[in-house]
Parts: structure tokens; C-alpha cells; sequence
């Protein structure tokens, strides 16, 4: 099982909530936009990478799960 | 700068024969009955789906700047469900590109026998040729054209020329798609891509106009002799834009893999000693004069020179021109013709084209050179299209290859060649449009 993460750079429009969530994985840049440190989120965030794609509000933050080995 | 259409008078190989696409070409525009005489008539394909393996075996890669195989597109787009469509993508959004319209003005049939081509091969029912709608002359040209080829019953597939904004921006593919679907002429974000979902929906093949226009030879010569110019890795022709300080700007069709530096001896060499070259065009880079020289003008040659190929521009910097003041005007530009979409974009290149400026123009800011080079990782790969990309690129070239200046004019302030013209070709500001629709 593999979650990656990924930000619609049109949609969002920086509310910042995911860099709020999920600090150890986003961080927000100068103008408030989200940056993923890496895709990749590691099993033990995977429940706090869901909740943060939940409170997105205009559902930029985009969560893919994959089973087995292939992504 | 006049467009002029030359080739190299002696080739490096007897067995070469250019230039091809350029043959012939007068200052008028050829019309069919010329462009059948040039070339020989538009083949009739019997089994049109075999067209493919043939450019798949030519190897022809797209022209339009990323060099992506021309066959395999096709493939892709025929594995996808449903009608499918064509797109020749003939908006040259690259200010310092003139060869899709030097190649539509002039050479329109060529274009047109590709487009219709290539609909067959894929087995597309419909193809749009979109073009600047600013451009009105050159869409009553192109309509011309097609009034010609209805009345020669080769109007096989529907071509309909379509007038897309002139925004930098809305010649990227996905931006075109998205226009021709009724919506503004903006990049989207993928996936899907245009030849998963594209035009109405339809699997859509979005191809450069000089791709199609070798596509159009390729189609009666075959794919050995296309291989018989370029390099194995890079065959075939490619048309190029050289501007700056040489005697003869214009369009060249050289053969793939050519020297820069012969090039630039093609355009008449230089007028005034140079500093640097850019290639690739404003998504390309900046390489001093002595390392881009016997650089073979490929993608994977340019790519490992710290360059790119692009749509084949190489322009040539003067020893008087200030290349920090040159690349913050470009900027500048890139950052206005942004889409106003991506955050990282919007925000992030005017900032960066107003560090650029006060590093140009106003110096003696200890951290300036720090504050651009600060900037580029918080823009790139952060926009749903390549733009920003293009300008953080060009950046990092200004700084790899200038680094003295960069610092210079950082303790000191502008200097003697920020006064100077400036060289490097943006649009006038009454030819840019404000809308994407």
C-alpha cells in the first residue's frame, strides 16, 4: 500500500489548512502556497495525509492509494 | 528582423540534400499547384495505419520544443476509445521562433498535407489548424489555401483554421485543447492529457506544424531517406531562428546535429564580437560563446550542455549587451504572460523578474544574486504547465554562465550595457492581447 500526494496548482488558491495538518510534510511558501517535501507519505501519516486532503476547501490536495508495489 | 529563408549553400555531406522543407521557397506564398510541382502530389495511403510505423522509423521527433517521437504520440492517441482528432499547433508563442510562420505564410500545402496525413493515419474525422487569431492576414491565407485544396478534392479530412489567443501561454497543447472545447485558452491540469481526453473529449493528437510538414515528406519518400540526413540518434532536417548580432538573421533548415557555431557562420557570422548564445529560445539557456560552438544542435547533446534545443532558436549576445538586463526584461514578459492560475507562478515570477531588475538596474544590494537564486526552487515544478519552468531555466543559465556579472553588477550596479538597445525580441506591446478567450 503506497499513499502519494499530490497539489491541483490551479485549483489551490492557499488557504494553507494542509500545511496546517500535516506540517511534516507540507510547508507553505512565501506567498502561502503548499510544497510538498516529498510525494511520498510515509505509512504513519497516512491517516493525518487523508485528513488534511478532507479539509482542503476547494479540493486541490489530491491523495492517490495505490495496493502493491506499483505505486 | 526580416525572415529570411536560406539553407546551407554547400553541405557537409554529398549525400545530403537540404534544404527540403524550405525548397524552392519564394517570397510569395506557394500555392498548390506549385507545391505539387515542388514535391509531387499529397500520396493517396492505401492502408493509412502503416503511415505510422513509417514515422515511428524515421524517427522524426516534435518540433515544437520537447522533441517528443512523432510516431509514438500517434500510437498513443490511436489507443485510446472513440474518434479521434488532429491538432497542428501553428501559434509560435516563442517570440524569437519565426519558422511556423515562415512555414504557414509561405509554405502552407505542406502543413496541410501533413495535417491530412496524419487525420488518416490515426483515423481522425476532424483537424484544427490553429494559428494567432491576431494574425488576420495569415488566417485569410490559410483559408485561401483551403479553398484550393476543396476545389482539389483533397480536403480528405475537415481542416478547420482556428484564431487562438496570442497569450504566451495558450499554444501549450493542453492550453489549445482546452480553447477548442469553448473554454479559455489557459493550460489545465493533467493528467488526462490531450491524447488521453482532448479536443470534445476525443483522444487528440496535438502535433508542432513543421512536425507535420516533414510528416507531409516523410510520406512520399519513406523513413531511410529522411534518415539520410542528421545523425542516427537526431536524423532528419529542422528549421531554426537565428537572431542578435549576426549579418544574416532569419530561418535556416539545417541539417540535426549541426554545430552552433555553425549556425551562427550560417546566419553570416557575427557583426560584433559575442558573449554568449542563447538556444532553446526563452524556455532554453545561456551558454558562453566557446562552450556552445561545436555543441550538435540535438535535445540530448544541448540537454547535456546545460541547454536545450527547444523550437530551435539561437540567438547571439553581443560583448556590449548586459545579458543580466536582458534576462530580467525577459522575465518580466514571462511573468506577465503568465495564465494567473498557479500560485508559485503568479506570485513567484514577478518576483523573481523584480530581483533580476534591481540586480541589473540598482546593485550595490549585498544578497541580491542570493535572492534570485533563493526564488527558482520555490517556482519550479510547482505550475500545472511548464512556464515557470522555462523562466527558472533560463535563470539558472544566466547565473552558470555569467556568474562574474551577476556579482559585479551586485557591488556595483548597472553597467555600461544596460543602456544599450535592448536585443533579445519581445513582442510590441500593441500586438499582445490581454484575453484568453
Amino acid at each position: 500500500m503506497s499513499v502519494t500526494l499530490r497539489v491541483n496548482p490551479i485549483a489551490c488558491v492557499g488557504h494553507g489548512m494542509c500545511a496546517e495538518l500535516l506540517p511534516e510534510l507540507i510547508q507553505l511558501d512565501p506567498w502561502g502556497y503548499p510544497i510538498l517535501a516529498s510525494p511520498t507519505v510515509p505509512r504513519p501519516l497516512a491517516d493525518h495525509a487523508r485528513r488534511a486532503v478532507q479539509a482542503c476547501p476547494v479540493l486541490a490536495l489530491l491523495i492517490e492509494e495505490a495496493a502493491g508495489k506499483h505505486r | 528582423m526580416t525572415t529570411l529563408a536560406q539553407s546551407p549553400s554547400r553541405s557537409t555531406s554529398p549525400a545530403v540534400r537540404l534544404p527540403r522543407l524550405l525548397a524552392g521557397i519564394g517570397e510569395q506564398p506557394a500555392d498548390l499547384r506549385w507545391h505539387e510541382r515542388q514535391h509531387g502530389p499529397m500520396p493517396m495511403l492505401r492502408r493509412a495505419e502503416r503511415l505510422i510505423d513509417v514515422v515511428e522509423a524515421s524517427g522524426l521527433t516534435g518540433r515544437g520544443g520537447a522533441g517528443f517521437p512523432a510516431g509514438r504520440k500517434m500510437r498513443s492517441v490511436v489507443a485510446g476509445p472513440g474518434s479521434k482528432v488532429v491538432v497542428a499547433n501553428g501559434a509560435e508563442g516563442e517570440p524569437a521562433s519565426l519558422k511556423d510562420r515562415l512555414l504557414l505564410s509561405r509554405l502552407p500545402h505542406l502543413v496541410l498535407d501533413g495535417m491530412t496525413l496524419a487525420a488518416e493515419a490515426i483515423g481522425a474525422s476532424e483537424a484544427y489548424l490553429c494559428v494567432h487569431g491576431i494574425e488576420e492576414g495569415l488566417l485569410d491565407h490559410l483559408e485561401y489555401a483551403m479553398q484550393e485544396r476543396r476545389a482539389a478534392g483533397l480536403d480528405l479530412v475537415p481542416i478547420q483554421v482556428t484564431g487562438i489567443p496570442g497569450r504566451y501561454v495558450s499554444s501549450e497543447q493542453s492550453a489549445i485543447v482546452q480553447f477548442l472545447n469553448g473554454g479559455p485558452g489557459k493550460p489545465t491540469f493533467s493528467p488526462p492529457r490531450p491524447h488521453e481526453r482532448g479536443v470534445k473529449g476525443n483522444p487528440t493528437l496535438v502535433h508542432n506544424v513543421e512536425t507535420l510538414a516533414h510528416l507531409a515528406l516523410i510520406a512520399r519518400h519513406g523513413d531511410r531517406w529522411f534518415r539520410g540526413t542528421g545523425s542516427p540518434s537526431a536524423p532528419g532536417s529542422m528549421l531554426v531562428t537565428i537572431s542578435g548580432a549576426v549579418a544574416r538573421p532569419g530561418v535556416y533548415e539545417i541539417e540535426m546535429g549541426t554545430p552552433v557555431g555553425q549556425l551562427v557562420m550560417l546566419a553570416g557570422g557575427p557583426f560584433e564580437p559575442l558573449q554568449a548564445l542563447l538556444v532553446g529560445g526563452y524556455f532554453g539557456a545561456w551558454l558562453p560563446v566557446r562552450a556552445a560552438w561545436p555543441v550538435p544542435m540535438t535535445h540530448a547533446s544541448l540537454k547535456a550542455a546545460g541547454g536545450a534545443l527547444g523550437a530551435g532558436i539561437v540567438i547571439a549576445l553581443p560583448a556590449s549587451a548586459c545579458p543580466i538586463a536582458e534576462t530580467a526584461r525577459v522575465v518580466r514578459y514571462l511573468a506577465e504572460e503568465n495564465a494567473g492560475q498557479c500560485g508559485p507562478c503568479v506570485f513567484g515570477l514577478p518576483a523573481l523578474a523584480d530581483a533580476l531588475g534591481d540586480l541589473a538596474y540598482c546593485g550595490s544590494r549585498n544578497g541580491t544574486v542570493d535572492r534570485v537564486a533563493t526564488l527558482l526552487p520555490l517556482i519550479e515544478r510547482r505550475g500545472a504547465c511548464r512556464h515557470p519552468d522555462g523562466a527558472t531555466q533560463l535563470v539558472r543559465s544566466l547565473l552558470r554562465a555569467f556568474p562574474a556579472d551577476a556579482h559585479w553588477h551586485e557591488r556595483t550596479g548597472s553597467c555600461d550595457g544596460v543602456g544599450r538597445s535592448p536585443l533579445l525580441p519581445l513582442p510590441r506591446d500593441e500586438d499582445r492581447e490581454g484575453d484568453f478567450r
